[in-house]
């Protein structure tokens, strides 16, 4: 991936016999790239945010004053710091899935149909099975969530490998499928709660909840297990890419598949198990809304978990503690910008507009750059390479 | 030696995959695809004659012509079971032709005629007994068309001059929420005029990022997408909540055209429609006249194709690809406008609902072509508009199968099942100067 080197492995990308195939892919991100820049990102689209405010019509005290509500919902109470964590907690596992699907070449964007679909097998394993204790309940909702969003991952990844077909399409395409599926599954009798006309699930049982652990202290923390979840994948991804032969393959394949190919790797297994695993990952976001937070599924109830995640990823640089750190700055922002909404009424939609600042600013480094008249300028970042087909 | 490695570095997997699939598209794998092609026609056929034609019964009414219409047609009655049981053979003919001899060339065009038998034949069964105004489907097939249509037309100026363009949806949200203020606050011409000006910013935001700083185009375009949702709705939340008089723009009025208005069925269809809808019949004439007669269109198609080879002719790739994706722009916004100053004068949040994304399946099913993706947006606004219809008429059929087909159509079609569509081939790819 390109976008992480900075001027000189770039030049050494274009003479690749200078450095070894593997002494490239191993080139780490150095600070500029790594902190700086999405720092100086979230910096410019947060001052952005607060002109937007004031030219609704605030006064800048008033502005400033929605800021310190932001702030104050995020990290100021132990309740904010538990929204933040709750907030967090799927956005870590869909940036993991867009991530992991970045550092193989991949744009997956059908996290948002992966976590639907995840989260409908979860929610029925969650109401149809009475009786079962939790430590076997729990873990088998989980592992619907896991398969469901897998298979909706899987349907893209073997389309890519034997047709050829762009992942950025068809899982556009699945989203919305989706969407529509899950539309028509709440109206049937399998899911539909009884007596309700509108279209909302059943009720998970308790055993299928995940634990608030700190439900103790004050019944109103909600964070929780699932970020446990979240963050063992986390560790997992990070193993998984950098320790075994196999996330060896991934990053070959990601770094240039036509000389992965001649190395002997089978691009077409790695597609396949990209997507797999992805898919795996925005199906356990979903199943972790359901089994954490909703308890039931209503029509687009993952609320563009997705899209997000393509944030958290990019401001993470696809690196699985980065998406946890992103994660959880992105969840500050939501949990804060509720607090912002009720106390300062400035809409929550702001949030909106800073995460795509955000994203427009790390992915164009050079813009950043140009602003703080960095000396180097970062070569912006080049995933995907068009539609090919 | 350089220029070798580097045009090695970017040597995309994708065109690699082809070749190889290409290879092997010897005629073992055409007689596959036939063959699954005829059990696809085999199996609509025995859903109709099984599932559809047993579970209806009476007449099934069809609604030719309005109430006030100059000539009045009289509607359609058709015997339900029994025209269902036909339909049912005409597939089996098809789908056994297909299977045991095939019909080479041909094949793709029997699958669409296969799959129109078969959405008639729903239409039958699910009218069977009941009235349906097959009139008033028809004329809203042609305005759900026009959003879908003009977004594929801004899709098409972006990528056949090599720019992705995945924004399409934020283009049409944007034009939609400036269209509604302007128009309230100015008349509806100047909504237009600012609707088509939001898409050309928005745009410029997307070449500015993706020619200047190279950024990836699929990312801008989701951000784009997410930044366009997020402002209006910020903007909906903190302005237009408080105002609304700024949220009450005049709706373009239906013109009728004399004389041709007056034609049965095809009148109301394409002869009694608003400004927008007329307009885009004019935009896809035109910018398939400008794509494939001019200058213009040959320099904006081979800076798509080949930029290294347009630039070493003397024609400057950025400014070309500029000038494409702002135009493209400048559509997405126009057909924004659809949605507030074409139909219901007032801005919703995500009121688009997905409608840019369809309008990008139109484009890739159409072959970055403008008719054809006219042709694929009529089938999409089709299948809308009947869905829409078909909720209000009482039946069982869950109409979410049927808004559903644009996004299936779009996954068979890139996946190359039925015929294979060729993207502009820098589509997506950086430029620089050497």
């Amino acid at each position: 991936m390109s976008s992480q080197l900075d001027p000189q492995a770039q030049e050494d990308l274009l003479n690749p016999r200078e450095r070894s195939f593997t002494q490239r892919l191993a080139t780490a991100a150095d600070w500029r790239s790594a902190i700086l820049i999405p720092f100086l990102a979230v910096i410019s689209a947060l001052i952005i945010g607060l002109i937007m405010i004031i030219l609704t019509g605030s006064s800048f005290s008033e502005a400033m004053n929605a800021y310190l509500a932001l702030l104050d919902g995020s990290v100021g109470s132990l309740r904010a710091i538990s929204e933040t964590l709750t907030a967090a907690t799927p956005l870590m596992l869909a940036g993991l899935s867009v991530a992991l699907a970045f550092r193989a070449g991949l744009f997956n964007i059908g996290g948002e149909g992966q976590a639907l679909i995840g989260g409908m097998f979860a929610v029925w394993v969650g109401f149809s099975i009475t009786g079962l204790p939790i430590f076997i309940h729990l873990p088998l909702a989980i592992i619907a969530g896991i398969l469901g969003g897998a298979i909706w991952g899987f349907i893209p990844g073997i389309l890519k490998a034997k047709t050829g077909a762009h992942e950025v399409i068809t899982t556009i395409m699945l989203n919305y499928i989706a969407l529509r599926l899950v539309d028509f599954l709440l109206k049937t009798t399998m899911f539909q709660r009884e007596g309700r006309n509108d279209p909302v699930s059943k009720n998970i049982e308790v055993s299928a909840e995940y634990p608030t652990f700190l439900s103790g202290i004050d019944s109103a923390l909600r964070v929780h297990a699932g970020l446990f979840v979240a963050l063992g994948a986390a560790f997992l991804i990070y193993w998984l890419l950098f320790r075994t032969t196999i996330g060896f393959e991934f990053r070959a394949v990601g770094a240039n598949p036509s000389a992965a190919r001649y190395a002997g790797i089978s691009v077409t297994k790695v597609y396949i198990l990209v997507m797999l695993i992805a898919g795996a990952l925005a199906g356990t976001a979903g199943a972790g809304q359901v089994l954490g937070v909703l308890g039931r599924t209503t029509p687009g109830f993952t609320a563009d978990l997705g899209f997000d995640g393509i944030a958290v990823a990019l401001l993470g640089r696809s690196n699985p503690w980065g998406v946890v750190a992103a994660a959880i700055l992105f969840g500050g922002l939501r949990a804060g910008g509720q607090q912002m909404q009720v106390s300062a009424s400035v809409g929550i939609d702001l949030i909106s507009v800073i995460q795509a600042l955000i994203i427009i600013f790390v992915a164009a480094p050079a813009l950043i750059s140009a602003i703080y008249r960095l000396k180097t300028p970062v070569a912006s970042a080049q995933i995907s390479k068009g539609w090919g087909a | 030696m350089s220029d070798h490695s580097s045009e090695f570095q970017q040597a995309p997997m994708e065109s690699y995959l082809s070749k190889e699939a290409k290879s092997n598209t010897l005629s073992k794998s055409k007689v596959r695809r036939a063959k699954i092609l005829g059990v696809i026609m085999l199996f609509l056929s025995a859903v109709v004659m099984f599932v559809l034609a047993p579970a209806s019964a009476g007449i099934a009414t069809f609604g030719l012509s309005f109430s006030d219409d100059k000539f009045q047609l009289e509607a359609l009655a058709i015997p339900s079971t029994a025209a269902l049981y036909v339909l049912a053979m005409v597939l089996a003919f098809l789908g056994g032709t297909q299977f045991l001899k095939g019909f080479q060339r041909k094949s793709t065009l029997i699958l669409g005629i296969s799959f129109v038998v078969f959405v008639i034949s729903i239409m039958i069964w699910a009218t069977a007994g009941q009235e349906f105004s097959l009139i008033s489907m028809l004329v809203s097939t042609i305005a759900r068309t026009t959003p879908i249509a003009l977004g594929a037309l801004s899709g098409i100026l972006c990528e056949r001059s090599g720019v992705v363009n995945i924004g399409i949806e934020g283009m049409l949200l944007g034009g939609a929420f400036t269209g509604v203020v302007m128009g309230s606050l100015l008349g509806g011409w100047i909504g237009l005029i600012a609707a088509t000006i939001t898409g050309g910013i928005l745009a410029l935001l997307l070449a500015f990022l993706s020619i200047n700083y190279r950024v990836d185009q699929i990312i801008i375009g989701v951000v784009i997408n997410l930044l366009v949702l997020g402002l209006t709705s910020f903007l909906t939340a903190q302005i237009l909540v408080g105002r609304p008089e700024w949220n009450d723009a005049p709706i373009f009025p239906a013109i009728k055209i004399p004389i041709l208005g007056d034609i049965p069925i095809i009148g109301p269809m394409f002869f009694d429609q608003t400004v927008i809808v007329y307009a885009m019949f004019g935009l896809v004439a035109l910018t398939t006249f400008m794509l494939f007669r001019t200058r213009w269109g040959l320099r904006t198609r081979s800076v798509g194709e080949n930029p290294k080879a347009a630039d070493s002719l003397g024609i400057s790739v950025s400014k070309t690809r500029y000038l494409a994706v702002v135009y493209g722009g400048m559509v997405g916004g126009f057909a924004g406008a659809w949605f507030t100053l074409g139909t219901v004068g007032r801005f919703d949040e995500g009121m688009t609902g997905g409608a840019g994304f369809i309008g990008l399946a139109a484009m890739i099913f159409g072959g970055w072509n403008p008719i054809g993706a006219l042709g694929a947006a009529l089938i999409f606004g089709f299948s809308d508009s009947l869905s829409q219809k078909l909720a209000l008429v009482n039946t069982s059929i869950p109409t979410e199968f049927l808004s559903m087909t644009p996004y299936l159509v779009t996954i068979v079609v890139v996946a190359g099942l039925v015929g294979r569509a060729r993207p502009p081939a820098a589509d997506g790819q950086p430029f620089e100067k050497q």
